[in-house]
């Protein structure tokens, strides 16, 4: 996978702690203080109570593979088919869309444990992925 | 106040072609297809005083010359002309309006060889599918329906054999229809051999890519029984949609089609045995067999054994989408306006050799987006009503 050629996502205005934290590698997650719960995506209030009392966690960045796929006619020229597309499921309970690289894509099956790896984008920001958690 | 049997599907008429291109485009597709369905309900613009459709109601009014008092451009993606009816049919039983038309053409075929640009309109700036999918290069749509597939066998076993079954049972219907655009019939061997795309979804388990176009005529029951053509009552109709990105989905296996279905279900007072055609969103396999266990067909984790042996073929217990569906008819983008057509064609006898003997009551039950917006339809004969 080639960085240049990567979609480099925009910086919803909400989501710029998250976007900062991943310059040093740092996964971060939303907790509702209220509601004592994570909530994906950044958002400015809890989608369970429409409290603003929100605050940036740092999530261990492990999780499971919920679901996966492997497009087999690449979307992208930052991507080489074929390639694992997976909801991975947080340990903290949110799901996330991301690829699972570093292994072959036919070893990726639901239920694998993962752990968070980083692709550089040319901004300094890194785009979070999956690895095999072994 | 129930909405049931107070409004009717009096007029339909759709446009495909076995090429899977049309002569025409745009307006004057949509154009054509009113005339059809009007002139099918025996009745003319004169009379027409609602307009539905998924882009503008304003502007399609506008080009026909109409002012009407009931206007809707809900755009739920595919299940959008399931919605249009159930509005309409609450806009006729509140005595809103009287004559109700809704209209669907696209062409992405033709379009794409005459170089008419369809190109993605990427919404600007920062949203959250563009900041939090798109860098993963995740195939769509059909991405997140192999998102879906994938967690139905994980959890279920669903065999890819048993996801095949139904695009060949599909096949088999569209064998019976001769403006179907693939008509010649396919095993699910055929199946797993056709190209893999998002796995485990291979090219025959994905809907085509045809121009296609369709409108419906409704009025209210009191008006319907004046007309030429049996009315086909709406019994009950709902809808439901619990996410926008397939990340947002609370259960992969589970489509808010479980809601939809079971109120549509409840208003019009039948049940899934009742049911004589099921017209089911088929963008994928996957989907069609989401519908069978969502809306009560079979228990949850139970599509896959159920399809098997061609249940929902020709000659099955369960006549499944019988104009050969997305896989095998049309798909223009937004089916959903197909499975309304199809099911008025079934209630009234009109299908042909792929008539369902004595059918009384169809679902038309519309996907839309990443099977995030569910909308049924139970539709049924004047027998049903009593």
């Amino acid at each position: 996978m080639s960085e240049a050629a990567r979609f480099e996502p925009p910086i919803s205005e909400v989501a710029e702690p998250f976007w900062d934290a991943t310059r040093e590698g740092r996964l971060l997650l939303q907790w509702c203080t209220a509601c004592a719960r994570p909530v994906w995506y950044p958002r400015e209030v809890c989608p369970r109570c429409l409290g603003s009392t929100l605050e940036w966690r740092e999530s261990q960045g492990r999780g499971v593979v919920y679901a996966c796929t492997v497009e087999h006619k690449a979307q992208t020229r930052a991507l080489e088919a074929p390639y694992v597309v997976a909801l991975v499921e947080l340990d903290e309970g949110v799901r996330l869309l991301s690829n699972v690289v570093g292994c072959p894509p036919d070893r990726v099956a639901v239920g694998d444990r993962v752990q968070v790896t980083w692709e550089p984008l040319s901004d300094g920001r890194r785009l979070p992925l999956f690895e095999p958690d072994d | 106040m129930s909405m049931r049997g107070r409004a009717a599907i009096v007029g339909v008429a759709d446009a495909v072609s076995p090429t899977g291109e049309l002569a025409t485009h745009g307006r004057a597709l949509e154009a054509r297809v009113i005339r059809e369905a009007l002139a099918d309900a025996g009745l003319t613009l004169a009379d027409v005083d609602g307009v539905c459709h998924g882009q503008s109601s304003v502007g399609l009014a506008e080009y026909l010359g109409i002012h009407p008092r009931f206007t809707e451009s809900t755009n739920t993606g595919g299940s959008s002309y399931e919605i249009h009816v159930e509005h309409a049919a609450a806009a006729l039983a509140a005595g809103l309006c009287e004559v109700v038309i809704g209209v669907y053409a696209s062409t992405p075929r033709s379009d794409r060889r005459h170089g008419r640009s369809r190109e993605f309109q990427r919404p600007p700036g920062p949203n959250p599918m563009v900041e939090w999918e798109l860098p993963y290069g995740m195939r769509m749509p059909m991405g997140p329906y192999a998102l879906a597939a994938s967690r139905h066998m994980a959890e279920f076993g669903t065999t890819s054999e048993q996801l095949a079954q139904i695009a060949v049972s599909t096949r088999a219907w569209a064998g019976l229809n001769p403006r179907a655009r693939h008509r010649e019939p396919i095993t699910v061997e055929d199946v797993l051999a056709s190209p893999m795309q998002s796995s485990p979804l291979h090219l025959l388990d994905c809907c085509l890519v045809t121009d296609g176009a369709g409108a419906f005529v409704m009025t209210t029951a009191e008006r319907a029984r004046a007309l030429p053509k049996p009315p086909v009552y709406v019994l009950g109709a709902a809808t439901c949609h619990d996410h926008s990105m397939i990340s947002q989905m609370p259960d992969l296996t589970v489509t808010p089609g479980a809601v939809s279905g079971a109120n549509a279900f409840r208003q019009a007072g039948v049940k899934p045995s009742d049911v004589d055609v099921l017209m089911g969103y088929d963008s994928f396999t996957i989907t069609a067999l989401l519908h069978l266990e969502d809306l009560g067909f079979c228990a949850k984790g139970e599509g896959g054994p159920f399809v098997e042996e061609g249940r929902t073929g020709p000659g099955g217990l369960l006549p499944m989408n019988t104009n050969g569906g997305g896989l095998s008819y049309t798909h223009p983008g937004q089916y959903g306006m197909f499975l309304i057509v199809e099911s008025a064609r079934q209630l009234r006898g009109e299908a042909g050799p792929r008539q369902v003997r004595g059918a009384e009551i169809a679902v038309a039950h519309g996907s839309g987006m990443v099977l995030s917006v569910m909308s049924t339809l139970v539709l049924g004969t004047e027998g049903a009503l009593s």
